[in-house]
């Protein structure tokens, strides 16, 4: 659709509104310009006829992931999501991320991820890395693919280990098997994460459906690019007889990472 | 009164950006028990919208670059109004945190030799500023976002700070409220750093993320601290203009530096007439001035901009170099930058002005306070250079954090005064609670009103008649501010609280703005006057400093901090200018 398409005009609006103890979809009605995102629309909403109305944001820029909801049913930043984009005559549905435990509102508490990013040893140069690094630009382009992530945290939202057999405590979910992607890839890391990625973070149990993926506001190949490069080197380190005989000679791809 | 819990520090940071997070990595590195108080989710802060990347000299491209040249870039991007010992700090020091941020596992753009690469930017007299695609700030962030949660930091996400407490002249913490819970909570401290970014959000046009509403300047400036070249605000040349939900969201200067071209309606390349040698990549101020006049003129887009185009250039290396900005246009915009320009205008971008501290510790004239990053003033004058202001988040947010730690370490612990906490706790309980009492002001109305006033009086083009006006109008404002009272009284996660406070910080700034943009008379980098439009002596050589109470503001124009050391470098850039 070309700018010359773009239009507004009166919409409805089903926010959920609630908390904890429960909520319900309350209906806005709203006059909208062209071009108008989700979040334009609640905001006006906020302003104009419900002051208290609870929504996480700050950039609208789709740069930082804070402002992620259901929209529709279907995960999605609201600064990114056009009016215009979404079928014209029914109702716009907002609500919560579902995977989380609510606050207010749209508020969900997202705290969870931040208590399993510091279980991640974070990245320290092996060795060898010395004080200037040389990296390749494809090692680059390999890690910034996943390195783009806004932590809108919509993958855990979708993913079924997390969202219906709630096994937080068994797996980290999508965004930390990018997370440990980019590490497990950064050709100077000197950690060797494996037992980690295999055991505490649970890569086994992803199933591949690929939902994450698809709810990716950066189109970060998540499954292809990161978990299923993980699941695969957990596979040659403990389990290819072949490597586990190089290991024994110190000859192995892991050379240069330390266990912690 | 229900019990305040009280948590005690060494040092707290306040601000979760580069220079918040990298003052509490050096605070703690330095021993310190230290905290992050931060009003957003850890990670959201605005430094994750910096897109360009970050200057540093370290000639992986242009192998002749140096910090002296840096340094006489910088001077001559901020019209030689910048503290001339900042400048050096941060010309001298920004590759070491290059590499650093590396040895932390940021991930960098690479030359064929493997090396950092560096891209060329306005107002750089080299290809300078390290990079990864264009989403440079958020590498940052999320760098320093894990050296920060593995360093022993305590981090107090969303939670809003309504007051700095004061013993005697000395600041010993600080109180506000939780936002999921509507909790109250008061830090005591020994030494209290604010990194609390700039106040775009005083515009409507804006590049800012709504946090950016100049909390620091203002709790700063009540606790008795110094303001510095608060008239100087950067309008970014390219925003977007259209669709009007996105107006003000910035379009990367990346894209003059990877050659994108600006026109006008005519199809002509107009920086010609403004900037013949350095066209596209002129400093900001110079290309958002030149904007403005062509479309004010007549000559601008349909939705009242100038084209920016890159389609001259493969789509393919577009997408590769430019990836957010392709995705931005095509997704919000409906425009495929590789195939038709964009359309831009000037967006308010950053503060050079803020908190007036010492260079090399980021202290302010306030026994405890410091101050870091966009939310103190000093190293980039008149106007900011793009690509130095990542470099001056950590350069200076490692300086204040090693000073704050430093000043903490002699000290034995604070407390802070009952008066002093239930004082904090009665105005922000009345501003949770009084909003259906009579004279209740609504912040979102005020919030709008004070957007039109600073954006008809004191935006890019300044003169006597609009100021005078603006200040009229802000400090109405101000004065309704005082009144401002959430609309509902539900304590958890309510929007409404949380903007009466911020209303206070933005009159408070606005009104520093608008006093010292109506005493220089003058034009120069980031303040234009219409009716003084030419440099003056007189200012060329002096900085407005502001301090007072409430909205009695006194203006002390003061030398430019020099150092002789650095005499010979300035004058040989002067020589050079003026021979071309």
């Amino acid at each position: 659709m070309s700018e010359h398409e773009m239009k507004g005009g009166p919409r409805t609006f089903q926010i959920w509104r609630g908390d904890e103890a429960g909520g319900e979809l309350v209906e806005y009605h709203l006059e909208t310009e062209p071009g108008m995102v989700v979040l334009d629309a609640v905001l006006e909403i906020q302003r104009e006829q419900e002051p208290d109305l609870a929504v996480r944001w700050n950039c609208k820029a789709a740069k930082c992931g804070s402002c992620s909801a259901e929209i529709n049913g279907k995960p999605r930043l609201m600064c990114k999501t056009r009016l215009d984009h979404l079928p014209a005559d029914e109702p716009i549905q907002v609500e919560p991320m579902r995977a989380f435990p609510p606050i207010r509102d749209l508020v969900t508490d997202v705290s969870w991820n931040y208590e399993v990013n510091k279980k991640i040893p974070p990245f320290s140069p092996r060795e060898t890395a010395g004080e200037i690094f040389e990296i390749g630009q494809a090692d680059t382009d390999r890690m910034s693919e996943f390195r783009k992530c806004i932590e809108c945290f919509m993958c855990q939202d979708v993913c079924h280990i997390l969202r219906d057999h709630r096994l937080q405590e068994k797996y980290y979910g999508p965004r930390f098997m990018v997370r440990l992607a980019s590490l497990e890839m950064h050709p100077l890391d000197g950690v060797d994460r494996i037992d980690l990625i295999a055991d505490q973070a649970g890569v086994g149990l992803c199933n591949i459906t690929k939902c994450c993926t698809e709810v990716c506001p950066e189109n970060i190949h998540i499954t292809d690019n990161a978990i299923i490069p993980l699941k695969e080197r957990v596979a040659d380190e403990r389990y290819d007889p072949l490597l586990k005989i190089l290991r024994r000679t110190g000859r192995n791809r892991r050379d240069g990472r330390k266990k912690v | 009164m229900a019990k305040i819990d009280t948590h005690s520090y060494d040092v707290i940071v306040i601000g979760s950006g580069g220079s918040g997070l990298r003052a509490a990595i050096a605070a703690a590195e330095a021993g310190a028990r230290t905290a992050v108080v931060c009003k957003s989710l850890l990670g959201k802060a605005h430094t994750v919208m910096a897109e360009g990347g970050m200057a540093a000299s370290l000639g992986n491209v242009a192998p002749e670059d140096n910090w002296g040249t840096h340094f006489q870039d910088t001077m001559f991007g901020g019209k030689y109004l910048s503290n001339w010992r900042m400048a050096e700090l941060h010309a001298r020091e920004v590759p070491d945190r290059a590499i650093e941020l590396e040895h932390w596992g940021a991930v960098f753009d690479r030359t064929p030799e493997r090396k950092m690469s560096q891209r060329a930017f306005g107002g750089h007299t080299y290809n300078r500023l390290v990079h990864i695609g264009d989403r440079t700030g958020l590498e940052l962030i999320r760098t320093l976002q894990d050296k920060t949660v593995h360093s022993g930091i305590d981090v107090f996400m969303e939670t809003t700070v309504t007051t700095l407490i004061k013993e005697g002249d000395r600041v010993v913490g600080c109180f506000g409220f939780r936002r999921p819970t509507g909790e109250f909570i008061s830090f005591a401290t020994k030494a209290l750093v604010l990194a609390t970014g700039g106040s775009g959000r005083i515009y409507k046009i804006t590049s800012n993320s709504q946090d950016c509403t100049g909390d620091g300047y203002h709790l700063a400036y009540a606790a008795g601290a110094e303001m510095v070249d608060m008239e100087f605000i950067q309008f970014h040349p390219t925003g977007m203009v259209y669709p009007p939900g996105v107006a003000g969201l910035l379009v990367t200067e990346a894209v003059r530096g990877e050659g994108g071209r600006l026109f006008n309606a005519k199809g002509e390349r107009f920086m010609e007439h403004y900037d013949p040698k350095r066209m596209e990549l002129s400093t900001r101020d110079v290309v958002a001035r030149s904007i403005y006049t062509e479309v004010k003129e007549g000559r601008g887009s349909p939705h009242g901009g100038a084209f920016l185009d890159v389609t001259h250039l493969d789509p393919e290396y577009v997408k590769m170099r430019l990836p957010s900005m392709y995705e931005q246009f095509k997704e919000l915009a409906g425009v495929d930058i590789t195939k038709e320009p964009m359309q831009v205008g000037p967006t308010c971008h950053y503060f050079m002005g803020g908190i007036k501290v010492d260079a090399d510790t980021g202290q302010t004239c306030v026994p405890g306070l410091f101050a870091t990053g966009e939310a103190s003033g000093g190293m980039n004058g008149a106007n900011r250079l793009g690509g130095n202001s990542l470099g001056d988040l950590l350069v200076f947010g490692r300086r204040a954090g090693i000073g704050a730690a430093e000043v903490a370490n002699g000290l034995e612990p604070v407390r802070l005064s009952e008066d002093a906490v239930a004082e904090a706790h009665r105005q922000a309980e009345e501003d949770l609670t009084g909003g259906h009492l009579d004279g209740a002001e609504n912040p979102f109305k005020l919030h709008k009103e004070l957007q039109k006033a600073m954006g008809d009086g004191v935006g890019i083009f300044r003169d006597r008649e609009g100021l005078e006006e603006a200040i009229a109008k802000v400090e109405v404002l101000y004065g309704r501010a005082q009144a401002a009272r959430a609309p509902s009284p539900r304590p958890d996660y309510n929007p409404g609280w949380q903007l009466c406070q911020e209303l206070r910080n933005m009159t408070t700034v606005s009104l520093m703005i608008a006093k010292a943009a109506l005493l220089r008379e003058e034009s120069r980098g980031g303040h234009s006057r219409l009716d003084f439009t030419a440099y003056d002596d007189y200012w060329a050589e002096h900085n407005i400093v502001q301090r007072g109470t409430g909205p009695d503001l006194e203006l002390i124009p003061t030398p430019v901090l020099k150092k002789d050391d650095l005499t010979e470098l300035v004058e040989a850039r002067k020589l050079q200018e003026a021979a071309a």
